[in-house]
């Protein structure tokens, strides 16, 4: 009779498998906030722009499409339930098309993981990507990014009861988990870190509070959404170990987008719109509005 | 293109722990899927129903579902195999990681390596089971010495299929902490956005390289156990 007991082993864990899953869902679920700010929509904005130019066309159609992350809590993220993403980089989509004239129940929102930003643009799928799209001379070969209209920089998040780490010099050996094939996975690797890439964040996560990592890492603000959510269990240590300006991206087909993009970061940081994007989604977790970042000049 | 010659190295590497994947899960599954053929061609009626279901449960589980549960149910249930990594054999220690992906991968394709085998046993005539039980062989060595020795030759290609498919399976550990050929692609294509469409030939080049070797191998297998 050697197979029952297995069996029997193989259908507690499958049980456990399955709540643990519907109890993370429903965690998902309850974050239901539904403070948004009020998005400016200019009036009669098709007439501000030149024939023949996105912006135009876009403004006459009155949609668009907008590439953003749903895995990122703070920045883009979109629970199984939530009928729209809400984040920093929503808001900063929201203040673009704004400035087009389209209200934001008009945006059609697309997940972009980070595979697939510059084929979608490259193919129109979407009309911009604000999806944590780091600036990178390589990546300005394909497609156009506009900004930065923020910067940030890579963290680790470790278990909060633990002292081995302390920051990115402690890392040697550990093994660190991140999104399958980013830069911030390559990083660590660099810095002696057994790599450990799994799909999505969340998983990653999991991973740090079972132990099974020893820390995750990207890009602070993520992890700071993460920390947030369960302060007993994470922490975010040392300082930020590199630097990433987050761009908007377009299709290099269009360029006179990059002015537009930029004339409208600009006007929303000067309005006080930016700081409050910031405040009502990564603010959330404790964190001051940074300074105001330098845009890139658009070349040709 | 010089996006992966520059970093020639890694690309070695990450076929290596492709390599590494496909070659301890495949001898694993060999092994216990010639273990569960037996039991499903057995005499013990309990042990042919527990390998039957066996069969049943991993066959028809996408080995996606297998992975997740190795890698986040497992560790939950208190089984990280974090112990493994104490374990130093000339040097050289193994990753949880690795042997949470060899777990899964052999789990996974025993079942239809079980499966290969019980259709080798079954082209072998009825006569010559019960010839050998006749001339009072045990169960046991009419296996070794009259069925599974014709059986071999029957099931190499059917075998050869499932483990190429195991070799693109192994693609799977990519979201699962392994930095394979498939994740360091990935990380490539992330890096080098203007080189996509090279880099994506040249991973795909490296898996037709491996699979073709094994595919060889096998046709000269076949060959050699021909009946003349």
């Amino acid at each position: 009779m050697r197979p029952r007991p297995t069996l029997r082993r193989f259908t507690a864990a499958a049980a456990t498998a399955v709540l643990a899953t519907s109890l993370a869902a429903c965690g998902n679920a309850g974050n239901d906030d539904t403070d948004t700010r009020d998005v400016d929509v200019a009036e009669n904005a098709a007439d501000e722009f030149e024939d023949g130019t996105r912006m135009k066309e876009l403004a006459e159609d009155g949609k668009i499409t907008i590439g953003v992350k749903y895995d990122q809590p703070g920045l883009g993220f979109k629970g199984a339930t939530d009928d729209m993403p809400k984040g920093f980089d929503p808001e900063i989509g929201k203040i673009l098309a704004g400035s087009l004239g389209i209200a934001p129940e008009d945006i059609t929102w697309k997940e972009t993981i980070s595979d697939n930003r510059e084929p979608f643009l490259e193919e129109g799928e979407v009309d911009l990507v604000i999806a944590t799209y780091s600036i990178t001379d390589d990546r300005r070969k394909v497609v156009g990014q506009a900004g930065p209209y923020y910067v940030t920089g890579q963290q680790l998040l470790v278990r909060a009861d633990n002292d081995e780490i302390n920051g990115v010099e402690d890392i040697k050996g550990m093994e660190v988990c991140s999104v399958t094939g980013s830069t911030s996975l390559e990083n660590v690797k660099k810095e002696g870190a057994k790599p450990r890439g799994f799909d999505t964040y969340s998983e990653c996560v999991d991973q740090v509070l079972d132990g099974t990592v020893d820390a995750m890492t990207t890009d602070g603000s993520i992890l700071l959404g993460y920390a947030a959510e369960q302060p007993d269990e994470l922490k975010v240590v040392g300082e930020p170990f590199s630097e990433e300006r987050y761009g908007i991206g377009y299709s290099k087909d269009r360029p006179e987008m990059c002015q537009w993009i930029n004339d409208t970061l600009k006007t929303s940081f000067e309005d006080g719109s930016w700081e409050e994007a910031f405040d009502i989604t990564l603010g959330e977790s404790g964190a001051d509005a940074p300074e105001q970042p330098e845009l890139d000049d658009c070349q040709s | 293109m010089e996006a992966v010659f520059s970093n020639f190295d890694e690309y070695l590497k990450a076929f290596g722990v492709t390599l590494a994947l496909f070659i301890v899960s495949g001898l694993a599954s060999l092994v216990l899927g010639l273990i569960l053929a037996a039991l499903r061609v057995g005499p013990v009626s309990v042990m042919r129903r527990a390998a039957g279901l066996y069969v049943t449960i991993f066959r028809n589980t996408p080995l996606l579902m297998i992975f997740v549960f190795m890698a986040a149910a497992m560790p939950k249930l208190g089984y990280n195999f974090k112990w493994v990594e104490n374990i130093e054999i000339a040097g050289w220690s193994v990753s949880a990681f690795f042997v949470r992906s060899t777990i899964a991968l052999t789990l996974y394709t025993s079942a239809f390596v079980c499966e290969a085998f019980r259709s080798g046993v079954n082209s072998v005539d009825v006569g010559q089971a019960e010839a050998s039980r006749a001339i009072g062989l045990t169960f046991l060595q009419s296996m070794r010495y009259v069925v599974l020795p014709q059986a071999l030759r029957a099931v190499v290609p059917p075998l050869t299929s499932v483990q190429v498919a195991l070799i693109k399976n192994t693609s799977v550990a990519a979201a699962f902490g392994m930095a394979e050929a498939t994740a360091t692609m990935r990380s490539f294509t992330n890096d080098y956005g203007s080189q996509r469409p090279e880099i994506f030939l040249l991973f795909a080049i490296g898996y037709i390289i491996i699979v073709e070797v094994v595919a060889l191998s096998s046709y000269a297998l076949e060959r050699k156990w021909k009946v003349a």
